[in-house]
């Protein structure tokens, strides 16, 4: 009902006629960019408010309410204000290596942010090895983390750094094997043939305990990955005071705080798009009237309903678990997520071949 | 086509944090001192260099997750082909599968995966 493709296709169509080639396709660049930018810029703000909103309640406290009505315009006086504060020059830093560390992890997420399908026909790009392209782009922020903490010159940019890259690559099989899973029971690595294979039902119930324990897998190390919540051990503020991102300040901390963000927004939209259908609306069975109804309710407004759930479910993980030690958090890793997640691929290839999911 | 988006997401990228910093350098006042550009340490003078030896174990970590990065993204085309194929895929990733779990047996047997 809600299919953006006709729209996006005459859009093409219009500019292709009106100018020649280059110009239409420097167009569409353009604005597809701009499009781009602002998303980014417009979710990382509020993705920032919400987060302060929701710990302050989880701490029985107000939170920000200053600025604007409940404060919604708090995060962009911080903006503001970090755009103008002094960008300070460490003495001995590797000065090259320093300033390319935040353009390295803002561009791993925006890259990985273009492949997400938001609704029918509203995707930048859909690659047919979708899934593979957002995990090996995603990784790439870790190379950012590793740069800063090692260019900054200083102990514990250094010490937040190390740790910082065993977890990500640590986590990252775990991330692999989880989406590996639905690959497996869909056949496909593009993201419309996935959300299309959930057509009849989200892999979350079709897949039957094998898809669940996938999901829960996933989502404890894709928290994991973004250096939050019980696994925030690369910027500890109480033993690192800011890990990997001490030394940098004013616009260039605000990237690397930001990138936490998107890169969480990400994990969310993965785990939505492959475990809880994307953007499909929910049905149950034979209640047609119902799933009528749940049809009207715009594809946008699933997406982002149920990522903005798993993103809360993320928020009150930070906020209700003690942070893990660093032996504790690989223990967990490699002596329990992996050997877990290989014997559920296993049962997941068998269920698929002997047709026994929905 | 579709490296045109990449390239084009690639830019905004580069064009956001670019545009940014350069902002910044204008907009931000500067007043540089020798105090300020010194490492952050709770107020106290770094020791020694910065750039130091750290645990072994990281490396260890990390050589045991390329094994297993590599391994994760043979499985990839298998998951997709794998219906497919049928009966075969099933007992040649149950093979792959028990080789990759002996690895990480032998490696567990080995405390490399704990952390001292």
């Amino acid at each position: 009902m809600y299919d953006f493709t006709a729209l996006i296709g005459s859009i093409t169509n219009l500019l292709n006629e009106t100018f020649s080639p280059f110009w239409a396709g420097l167009i569409m660049m353009v604005s597809l960019g701009v499009a781009l930018l602002l998303f980014y810029a417009v979710l990382g703000l509020y993705l920032v408010y919400a987060e302060r909103k929701i710990c302050a309640r989880m701490q029985n406290r107000m939170g920000p309410n200053r600025v604007g009505p409940l404060g919604i315009f708090q995060t962009i006086a911080d903006l503001i204000k970090l755009l103008l504060k002094e960008l300070i020059y460490i003495k001995n830093a590797d000065n090259f290596l320093f300033n390319i560390a935040p353009f390295i992890v803002i561009v791993a997420s925006i890259m990985a942010i273009g492949s997400i399908p938001f609704a029918k026909g509203l995707q930048a790009i859909d690659l047919n090895i979708g899934v593979l392209y957002i995990l090996a782009i995603s990784s790439m922020g870790v190379i950012g983390i590793l740069l800063a903490g090692w260019a900054s010159n200083s102990k514990y940019s250094v010490i937040g750094a190390m740790r910082s890259g065993a977890q990500v690559i640590s986590y990252e099989l775990s991330v692999g094997l989880a989406l590996l899973c639905i690959i497996t029971y869909a056949g496909s690595m593009q993201f419309s043939e996935i959300i299309a294979s959930q057509q009849d039902g989200w892999w979350l119930f079709k897949g039957h305990i094998p898809a669940f324990i996938a999901f829960v897998i996933y989502l404890i190390s894709g928290t994991a990955e973004t250096n939050r919540g019980p696994f925030d051990l690369a910027e500890a503020e109480s033993e690192l005071t800011a890990g990997f991102h001490t030394e940098y300040s004013g616009i260039k901390f605000a990237f690397f705080f930001l990138a936490e963000y998107m890169n969480m927004f990400i994990i969310a939209a993965i785990a939505t798009t492959m475990f809880l259908g994307g953007w499909l609306p929910f049905h149950l069975f034979q209640w047609h009237g119902f799933n009528r109804v749940m049809d009207f309710i715009p594809p946008v407004f699933w997406f982002f309903g149920k990522t903005a759930f798993i993103i809360y479910v993320m928020m009150w993980f930070k906020w209700t678990f003690p942070r893990l030690r660093i032996d504790q958090l690989l223990a967990l890793e490699w002596k329990y997520l992996l050997p877990i997640n290989l014997m559920n691929l296993i049962l997941i290839a068998f269920l698929t071949l002997m047709q026994w999911h929905f | 086509m579709e490296s045109y988006q990449l390239l084009t997401f690639f830019i905004t990228a580069v064009v956001l944090v670019g545009g940014a910093i350069i902002f910044a350098y204008y907009a931000a006042p500067k007043a540089p001192s020798a105090t300020k550009s010194e490492p952050y340490e709770c107020g106290i003078p770094t020791e020694g260099p910065t750039w130091i030896q750290f645990h072994v174990g990281y490396y260890l970590f990390a050589i045991i997750y390329l094994i297993f990065d590599v391994e994760t993204v043979f499985i990839f085309p298998w998951a997709v082909v794998m219906r497919e194929v049928g009966f075969s895929a099933f007992i040649e990733i149950l093979i792959f599968l028990t080789v990759l779990g002996l690895g990480l047996l032998y490696a567990w047997k080995k405390k490399a995966l704990t952390w001292e």
